[in-house]
């Protein structure tokens, strides 16, 4: 069970990536908002608490590793590293910006800390099985998560890799579908239906679990957890654009073009929030 | 260099495969070697039966092994990954692209069967353009396979190599060209017949040993030419390209692929800038391929020592 004091730090950590984030598209001016916020809760909580890493040798090759396959979230990932000090953190507002470090999808040949390049959606999935079946033979004690979005799931490769994972008994890898119904398109649901997507993972031979993904508590719970005989897969019930009531409630959300003022009010709505937790 | 062709049969692939890829797994414990369920065809079943933490067994899911090979990489492995040449290329080319090249990570791919050599199973499986598609990943290395001893050499270098390596290769037997051990130098094409410089040809894979052949045809005719072995498409030896153009002042290239992004297209790229030549081709017609054995495709397809030599006499009339 998380204590009261590690959930405040966990919650304020997931405040600050949001605002991280949204700091990087207010310089940018643009950028895949709503999926960013949603994966925060997440984030916060696989590197604030249970992930094992280190800042000043992000390759360590025991560390445990993140694949962010829905790599349009690059912006949350860079804001949770930067506030870990794997580099500078105002390095992240250059993201986009020519010759940047921080690209709007996630490289591993680019930025410290950032264990996969993703971006082209589904192949994220079977470089996470690789990575975490290649630990495992290498007898590293080391855990990889995995964050596939639920639009994502469209992709066939996905489905390859989850059947692959699970008849393979890749049990270290942990998969985190990030449940946050809609897509560039619309709603999933009117896009391309995944249904019960808990059903089809644990018919896919997972411990699959279903929890509220912007839930600090329920996330450190189901995370700290460690597989036994099936892999797990945790559907996390999210909301895009988590955090930022305006973004929240636009349907359009999954890349926004807003004027710099309506960053600073989203950041200042943010900012007090983080105050009041204090 | 040794060259001892001789018009006969060299051990087939299947064998050298089948015997290469564990010896390099024993050797260094870093090889992984990965199948989309076609262990059977290159003879590694059975010892990948006997070592599951060795090599792995993807099922028929060539895209989703594609990734985890690149994922394996980025973790400390030397990933040789084997399917056919088709689903080695076309099937899960953004997989080999992205998560391989772009990522920055190392996979040696073996696709068998190129070309006419799928023979029997047909044209869903006859590849004529995985080179093109190969040698438009950046930084990514193509051999066209010559036989069997180059075939060893090569897998050899390439397990250590960075990057991505894309080794197409039959199943069966080419005729044999070089000696037993011979250091296939990467990156460095092959002199193998040097008659002389009324033309040149340069050839890869089955069409090696049949530029061999129309030179000794041309030769009856009083016509002397000189075979290069160009087993590396991709970084292309342009220096020798250069120099035999300039010497011969005609060129033929011979593959066993589409003429749109192979060697063809290779040889012109630098030879247009370096060194205007006529060149002419021996490649597939940009068509489909289709159902029958080799030597029948081979016809079918212009892939015939008698068509090398016809197209080495129209590039000298073009001098």
């Amino acid at each position: 069970m998380l204590d009261k004091q590690l959930e405040k730090e966990l919650q304020r950590f997931a405040l600050e990536i949001r605002i991280g984030a949204v700091e990087e598209f207010k310089a940018r001016g643009f950028g895949h908002v709503g999926g960013s916020l949603s994966v925060a809760d997440a984030l916060a909580v696989l590197y604030g608490a249970v992930m094992k890493y280190d800042p000043k040798n992000p390759k360590m090759e025991d560390r445990d590793k993140l694949v962010c396959s829905k790599g349009h979230a690059g912006p949350s990932v860079y804001a949770a590293l930067g506030l870990k000090g794997f580099f500078p953190y105002e390095e992240i507002k250059t993201l986009n910006q020519p010759g940047t470090n921080f690209p709007s999808h996630c490289d591993r040949q680019k930025t410290p800390g950032v264990d996969m390049t993703t971006g082209s959606l589904g192949q994220g999935t079977s470089l996470a099985v690789g990575m975490a079946m290649g630990d495992k033979l290498k007898g590293r004690d080391s855990r990889t998560f995995l964050i596939v979005g639920d639009g994502e799931s469209d992709e066939g490769q996905v489905w390859e890799a989850a059947m692959f994972t699970a008849a393979k008994k890749v049990t270290n890898l942990v998969w985190l579908i990030d449940n946050n119904k809609k897509q560039l398109d619309g709603y999933t649901k009117d896009i391309l239906d995944s249904g019960d997507l808990r059903e089809k993972f644990e018919a896919f031979g997972f411990e699959a679990v279903r929890i509220d993904g912007n839930d600090i508590a329920q996330l450190y719970d189901v995370l700290t957890k460690k597989a036994e005989d099936k892999p797990i897969a945790v559907i996390l019930d999210t909301v895009k654009g988590k955090g930022v009531k305006e973004v929240e409630e636009t349907m359009g959300n999954h890349s926004m073009n807003v004027p710099a003022e309506t960053y600073d009010k989203w950041l200042g709505e943010l900012r007090a929030e983080l105050a009041a937790l204090a | 260099m040794k060259v001892v062709y001789n018009g006969e049969k060299d051990r087939a692939f299947k064998e050298v495969l089948g015997e290469t890829i564990p010896r390099l797994a024993e050797e260094d414990k870093d090889v992984i070697y990965l199948d989309a369920d076609l262990m059977g065809c290159i003879g590694t079943a059975k010892w990948a039966a006997a070592n599951p933490d060795r090599a792995i067994n993807c099922g028929i899911a060539e895209a989703n092994m594609m990734g985890i090979a690149a994922g394996m990489s980025a973790v400390g492995f030397k990933p040789i990954v084997h399917t056919f040449g088709p689903f080695a290329s076309r099937r899960c080319f953004d997989q080999i692209f992205l998560s391989g090249a772009y990522a920055g990570n190392s996979v040696t791919v073996i696709g068998t069967d190129p070309g006419v050599c799928a023979a029997f199973n047909g044209g869903t499986h006859m590849p004529f353009e995985d080179m093109a598609l190969y040698r438009a990943i950046p930084g990514a290395y193509v051999f066209d396979i010559t036989d069997a001893a180059m075939l060893e050499s090569v897998l050899e270098q390439c397990k250590d190599m960075e990057g991505i390596k894309y080794i197409r290769v039959g199943r069966k037997n080419n005729m044999k060209m070089y000696e037993e051990g011979m250091k296939a130098e990467i990156g460095k094409g092959i002199v193998v017949k040097e008659y002389g410089t009324d033309a040149v040809v340069f050839a890869c894979g089955i069409m090696v040993a049949m530029a061999v052949e129309a030179a000794e045809i041309l030769k009856k005719e009083g016509i002397q030419i000189t075979v290069v072995d160009m087993f590396t498409v991709k970084p292309l030896d342009e220096e020798l390209v250069e120099k035999y153009a300039k010497a011969a002042g005609a060129v033929v290239t011979a593959e066993n692929h589409n003429k749109i992004g192979g060697l063809y297209s290779a040889v012109t790229e630098v030879l247009s800038k370096k060194c205007p030549t006529p060149v002419e081709y021996v490649a597939v017609e940009d068509v489909f391929g289709e159902v029958g054995p080799q030597d029948y495709l081979e016809k079918q397809f212009g892939l015939t020592p008698e068509h090398i030599v016809e197209k080495v006499k129209a590039a000298i009339a073009r001098k």
